[in-house]
């Protein structure tokens, strides 16, 4: 068809004076009308336009209420009020002309008049009460335009309570000649079924005769009132099934009329209406379901041409073919005709075919599989709604092996769509999920936050998380989950710094020492406050401070938190946080007892002590430990402060068999790039021996997260690995399990509008470094050594490789041999140590050790490395490599 | 919240009546140019979701897909021209059908304007209204028959013409 042609309004004048332009002949530029049109048109701005339309309306307040105007007049008159509602201005006091013009007009004023009624009104308004007379009268009109006016008016709105003054007339018109009359006489009655079904229970048989009527469009209208009928009470209409099937079969072999043909395809709102009904007559009912599979192949063979209206029937026949007692046969077709629309390259059908599937698989999560890589390419669709659409369906394939990398998508898209809004949410997600929250949302949570460019939303997002915490803190704390007060500390630590002068800077200390102090805190919690503290006086806002009195404090503090014997000496009372060890230190210092070292510095070394043993572990670690591993360890970044310092402590412990501390063994990890200078300006602590490779706690630097991939990666390879970790456990022998977090999270992505879709929406995801390890080979005794330099640590269990000749250890661990290129070092009873180096990437050269141990049916494995991103994405593909085998 | 059965029952969502809740057309520039409300909706609110809605949707690209979700429903949008034909329907209605209601109530439009622009619309908004309650009724296709719509519309613009004798000019045409 001819599209619309484009005229815009600035073209307006000079088509107004051109009568010979398309169209042009039905303007009316001359009347009352087109002055206010183009009137409003040549206008500039809005203060002008709402001048022009109050003058407007005034002089149609006048001539309304003039005895002298005529209904001709009014007509006109009403055609401009509606004109000025649209503009968005209240022109109420023509409501009630409005009325009078469809009571009082001849048929063409009447016809104004019941357009205007319908546009100022609805059914619930009392001005209607006024209608009911006139409604009355046109429908029992000889005229049958009239008829029909009334019969639209009714339709659309008529109020309940006066159904039963004009129900006969209605029903009369069911037997009326005219089948336009007819027609119309249906829809209104389903509109009265729709409002007051208990009005309209008797005329069921009524309906019955509607359906069977000689004219195909009378019989349509039907269906609407049948569809409603039998979606409420399905098992009444089951005799109905053989009548359905045959209309079907009809239409859909070209038996209608042409009149009926909608581009070529015979009825197609007809056709998806029966398929709709059949839906719901033979969902969970394997008698009726057989009586149409036969039409519903059909209807699926014949809808074949390329147009919107045969996608529109096909995705509506793959519906109803999955509603109804199923046929394997059937369900491979229609599994084949979503697969049709997943790959179409019309954005629309993709959509659809996404919808599909995402129902689909809640009955077979194998339908996915065929379209990973489709849908791995819509997670990165520039538009959210595909995007959102994907993340619906990766919701519903969620199970315990990919619910991680599902989230983490999840809350991605969350962050990107809705920054403040994310933030609340996830506050009371925190507080009312607390505890009991798997220890992977916290961790993403924290992940996202810290990934990304540091740009302005970044930060935006950051410091807004901060400002909200600080109120939270500020407020009771008491009931706050201990995982929330977790999270509130990392962040204060990490970005209280974002908050600048603006306030306070020492608020946010006390309100953290508050915590420390509180009796319901955790020591686990308590561990985080204290990193949160270390970071937060060594901030650059604090030790590069104009304010020299706080730069200097802040100095002292962290060199005083880092020298135990000097703070012992300076400090012997003062320090609050040591005042329970007073008594002590002194007498234990003189007699030659290791200096005092931080909560922090003391889980540190546990972990090392235990590691030093090289004894098979006892079966749980100690609280503290595990408490550690999530503090200092497996900080969200792997680059946090805490980590750096856990680097020092361990030197620390090395250095401390001398028992007399070196001041310049201790390193200098936090500060941007101008806070070494400014320290050795200040003229307070020596040079440091070592410098980290970058500075930790600098906004600038962006955590290595985000680095780029090697360049060796493809980026098919990149979403193949995606693909590999979203659908993970889709294979045969997994039935789908649902796991609460995503349903969660998905909720609230549900529950959020998309008035936010002007966002840009940047590209969802980032890889996984790429890993290329090459054994490496040591021995034991070098492995222990090593083991105990390298900072940066995880834990996870894997599953147990089995086989029926091995020990499950070592089938498990050749399996990771033969797969990553890992040096098995040794194996000793349950427990395994192996090791392995990296080939390229960021920690290029750098070691990795793992130390496996077999606990119940799964694999303990305990990653240590110098580099904080490796243990990490090594794991990830120890796990991958296992799942495979 | 582990369970097999629940993965077993789950299915497609049930079918709503598949009516519409509102159509709009507006300009590219915002401007309403028509809305019909086929449920009972308070002046206010009508006003804010017009806002809200044109916002949302002027803000799309145009490459990118005509549905929306937007509160608790389906947006079908699709762009003729200067002008956005904006359907909201319920969540679980079919979204291409929609998007045929629209194209054939432009396909009603052109034929009856004779290549119809957004002028024709502006200056006679109320003959474009007419062709809709013809095609829509109560938020329900009525006639799916382009001749029979118009067939309709042109005989009641009939009597237009022949203002001074409607009765005689029904009489004589009837509406077969």
């Amino acid at each position: 068809m001819s599209d619309v042609v484009e005229k815009t309004l600035s073209a307006l004048p000079s088509l107004l004076s051109l009568d010979s332009q398309a169209g042009a002949g039905k303007l009316s530029p001359s009347s009352k009308l087109g002055n206010l049109i183009k009137g409003i048109t040549e206008l500039t701005s809005k203060h002008e336009e709402e001048r022009l339309i109050k003058k407007e309306l005034e002089s149609i307040k006048e001539q309304v209420a003039s005895p002298n105007t005529t209904m001709r007049q009014m007509k006109e008159i009403m055609v401009r009020a509606i004109y000025c509602e649209m503009l968005g201005y209240q022109a109420s006091f023509s409501y009630i002309h409005a009325i009078k013009l469809a009571q009082q007009g001849s048929v063409l004023e009447k016809r104004v008049g019941y357009l205007a009624v319908s546009l100022f009104l609805n059914e619930t308004d009392e001005f209607l009460l006024l209608l009911v007379n006139t409604v009355l009268k046109d429908l029992q009109s000889t005229n049958l335009i009239e008829v029909c006016m009334a019969l639209t008016v009714v339709s659309q709105m008529f109020p309940k309570d006066m159904i039963p003054a004009i129900l006969p007339v209605v029903e009369e018109k069911l037997t009326h000649p005219k089948e336009i009359i007819r027609r119309k006489a249906v829809l209104a009655l389903y509109k009265f079924y729709l409002i007051a079904p208990n009005q309209v229970q008797h005329i069921h048989s009524k309906f019955r005769k509607a359906l069977c009527d000689k004219d195909p469009g009378v019989m349509t209208a039907s269906l609407h009132i049948y569809l409603q009928l039998i979606k409420e009470n399905p098992e009444s209409y089951k005799d109905l099934t053989g009548s359905m099937v045959t209309i079907l079969r009809q239409v859909v072999g070209g038996k209608l009329p042409l009149d009926f043909n909608y581009h070529s395809v015979p009825a197609p709102w007809l056709q998806i209406q029966l398929l709709r009904i059949l839906a719901y007559l033979g969902k969970e009912d394997q008698g009726t379901s057989e009586m149409m599979y036969d039409v519903l192949e059909e209807s699926l063979r014949r809808a074949e041409m390329n147009h919107n209206i045969t996608y529109a029937i096909l995705f509506e026949c793959v519906k109803t073919i999955y509603t109804v007692h199923p046929k394997s046969q059937l369900l491979e077709k229609a599994a084949e005709c979503i697969g049709n629309f997943v790959l179409s390259p019309k954005i629309n059908l993709k959509y659809l075919g996404l919808k599909a599937l995402t129902y689909v698989v809640q009955q077979d999560a194998n339908l996915a599989l065929p379209h990973q890589m489709t849908i791995i390419e819509c997670l990165d669709h520039s538009d959210v709604i595909i995007k959102r659409e994907t993340l619906e369906l990766l919701f519903r394939i969620t199970n315990a092996q990919n619910v991680t990398v599902i989230v983490e998508k999840m809350l991605e898209f969350l962050r990107l769509t809705y920054n403040v809004w994310f933030i609340q949410t996830m506050n009371s997600v925190f507080s009312l999920g607390g505890d009991v929250m798997q220890p992977d949302i916290p961790n993403n949570f924290l992940r996202l936050l810290a990934e990304g460019v540091d740009n302005v939303e970044d930060r935006q997002l950051r410091l807004f998380a901060v400002d909200s915490y600080v109120s939270l803190l500020q407020g009771e704390t008491a009931k706050l989950p201990q995982r929330f007060l977790q999270v509130i500390s990392w962040v204060l630590g990490e970005y209280s710094y974002l908050r600048e002068e603006e306030s306070d800077p020492g608020s946010v200390m006390r309100l953290l020492a508050r915590l420390l102090d509180q009796r319901h805190t955790s020591t686990e919690t308590r561990s985080w406050v204290l990193g949160a503290m270390t970071k937060l006086c060594s901030s650059p806002v604090y030790s590069g401070s104009l304010n020299t009195v706080l730069r200097q404090k802040a100095q002292e503090l962290m060199i005083l938190s880092q020298d135990t014997k000097l703070r012992a000496r300076v400090l012997p009372a003062e320090d609050s946080s040591l005042s329970f060890l007073d008594g002590y230190v002194s007498e234990a210092l003189a007699a030659g007892a290791a200096p005092y070292k931080s909560p922090h510095q003391r889980q540190e070394d546990l972990v090392q002590e235990k590691a030093l043993s090289l004894e098979p572990y006892g079966l749980s670690l100690p609280v503290s430990l595990s408490s550690c591993s999530i503090t200092d360890r497996r900080s969200p970044t792997l680059l946090s402060m805490s980590s750096g310092l856990s680097g020092n402590s361990t030197e620390l412990s090395h250095q401390e068999g001398s028992t007399t501390l070196k001041l310049e063994g201790v390193k200098r990890v936090w500060g941007k790039d101008g806070y070494l200078a400014q320290q050795q300006s200040a003229g307070e602590t020596p040079t440091p021996l070592v410098e980290l490779p970058s500075p930790l706690l600098s906004p600038q630097s962006p955590p290595s997260q985000t680095q780029k991939p090697s360049s060796g990666l493809e980026p098919d390879q990149e979403k193949r690995q995606l693909a590999s970790s979203l659908f993970v456990g889709l294979g045969s022998h997994n039935s789908v399990c649902l796991v609460r977090f995503p349903s969660t999270v998905w909720l609230f992505i549900k529950h959020c509008q998309s008035a936010n879709q002007s966002n840009v929406v940047k590209a969802l995801f980032k890889p996984l470094p790429l890993l290329l390890p090459v054994p490496l080979t040591v021995s034991t005794g070098d492995y222990g050594k090593m083991w105990l330099s390298f900072s940066h640590d995880l834990k996870q269990n894997l599953q147990l490789v089995t086989t029926e000749h091995q020990e499950p250890l070592t089938a498990t661990l050749d399996a990771l041999k033969g797969k990553l290129h890992l040096h098995v070092v040794d194996i000793i009873g349950s427990e395994g140590i192996v090791a392995c180096r990296l080939l390229q990437g960021p920690g290029q050269g750098q070691p990795c050790l793992l130390h496996c141990r077999v606990h119940a049916d799964s694999l303990a494995v305990w990653l240590r490395s110098p580099v904080p991103e490796l243990p990490d994405s090594l794991l990830y593909h120890c796990q991958k490599a296992l799942t495979e085998t | 919240m582990v369970s097999g059965s629940r993965v077993k029952q789950a299915g497609w969502p049930p079918v709503l009546a598949s009516k519409m809740r509102f159509m709009l057309l507006f300009s590219r520039q915002g401007k309403l140019r028509l809305q019909k409300w086929y449920t009972a909706t308070a002046e206010r609110d009508k006003k804010k979701m017009v806002r809200e809605l044109m916002q949302v949707v002027l803000a799309r690209k145009p490459k990118m897909c005509s549905f929306l979700e937007w509160r608790d429903l389906k947006i079908v949008y699709k762009r003729y021209a200067s002008l956005y034909f904006c359907c909201a329907v319920e969540e679980q209605d079919n979204e291409l059908i929609t998007l045929e209601v629209i194209h054939r109530f432009v396909e009603l439009l052109d034929k009856y304007f004779g290549s119809v622009c957004e002028l024709d619309i502006i200056f006679n908004f109320e003959k474009a209204y007419f062709i809709l309650d013809e095609f829509l009724m109560g938020g329900e296709i009525q006639d799916t028959s382009k001749k029979s719509v118009l067939k309709a519309i042109e005989q009641a613009d009939l009597l237009q013409e022949e203002d001074e004798s409607p009765r005689s000019v029904l009489e004589e045409m009837g509406l077969a």
